[in-house]
């Protein structure tokens, strides 16, 4: 018993010390999201100017079919380095991704889809203070959102999607809610 | 006259406060809200910088956050009506000073619990010490059994 006891600091020593290493290896911009399991927001979206007067994004608009709601900006770094992704995505046809332009001028939105490619269906413009966003609880860009085909919120993915994550975590998913 | 600037100038020093990172373009013109934003804004977090109330981050998205804690103010909603409605879309987290609900327990009941433990074990450690090293204060007396074994081996040594 008097072992046991001495031994108990190290114990706790060890214990905190696993907690703490764990801890480095999370993210922690990955906030838990409330969102998950409820109706997309209600939002009517403007369309950006050149990508026709109908292309604009509505809660309606996501009900019907599973799809990606992507968050991105013409002001966004990690939006530059997730776009080749997007667009191998939209050349593969797998799932609709519909875009939200998020505190952008809806000019220079356009103009960054123009110069990188555009691998939305839908895009709609949030410029700021962001309300669309906001009611998304989105917390950076790029952000991504997996609704189900009743507009459910099922998943929500945040940073930059990967060919590995794609593959991994997010197309998993999709697949499982196409059942 | 040197003193009395060096006066003004530490007096100025007591009087200034912590600069807010609200700009005066996102402020109202009604005072008494304007109050209940900035104490609203100071409770809620930026959820970018994490560690920072919206009311001191420069993040774009705390100005947004400032602007809709506003509009919500502005549209007669009460302080509640704005946490909930920020709680609702961000959770919890975004509150700085965390509910105390059943999935916060530890957190909040955790450290009385421990210190408690804490003063508990310090406490035996002291009581099993003094029991241990203070010698018995009162003496014994020898049973007669004991008396009479005693008188005999004195008696037998005695020969």
């Amino acid at each position: 018993m008097r072992r046991v006891l001495y031994l108990l600091p190290v114990l706790i020593f060890v214990g905190l010390t696993v907690l703490f290493l764990k801890g480095l290896t999370m993210d922690p911009r990955e906030i838990p999201s409330v969102l998950i399991d409820r109706p997309v927001p209600e939002m009517a979206l403007a369309p950006l100017p050149g990508r026709g007067a109908e292309s604009g994004l509505a809660s309606a608009d996501l009900k019907g079919r599973v799809s990606v709601v992507n968050i991105y900006g013409s002001w966004c770094i990690a939006c530059v380095q997730e776009h080749p992704t997007l667009m191998a995505l939209k050349s593969r046809g797998e799932v609709p991704i519909h875009g939200i332009d998020w505190r952008d001028d809806p000019e220079q939105g356009a103009a960054w889809l123009k110069k990188h490619g555009d691998p939305y269906q839908r895009v709609g413009s949030d410029p700021a203070p962001g309300r669309a966003a906001v009611d998304f609880g989105v917390t950076g860009a790029p952000e991504s959102f997996i609704v189900d085909r009743n507009g459910i919120i099922r998943y929500k993915h945040v940073g930059p999607i990967t060919p590995d994550n794609w593959r991994k975590t997010l197309l998993p998913i999709i697949r499982e809610l196409e059942k | 006259m040197r003193h009395l600037v060096l006066g003004v100038l530490l007096l100025g020093l007591c009087a200034a406060s912590p600069a807010w990172a609200v700009n005066p373009d996102e402020m109202l013109k009604d005072p008494a809200k304007e109050a209940r934003a900035r104490d609203l804004g100071r409770e809620l977090r930026c959820v970018v910088c994490q560690n920072q109330s919206i009311d001191d981050s420069d993040a774009d998205l705390a100005r947004d956050l400032r602007l809709i804690v506003r509009e919500r103010i502005d549209l007669g909603d009460s302080d509640n009506d704005v946490r909930r409605f920020l709680v609702e879309r961000y959770g919890d987290y975004v509150l700085l000073k965390p509910p105390f609900k059943s999935s916060t327990l530890v957190l909040w009941l955790g450290p009385p619990v421990l210190l408690l433990g804490a003063a508990a074990t310090v406490a035996l450690f002291y009581r099993r010490r003094r029991r241990t090293t203070v010698p018995p204060a009162v003496e014994v007396p020898l049973s007669p059994e004991e008396q009479r074994r005693l008188d005999r081996l004195l008696k037998e040594s005695g020969q």
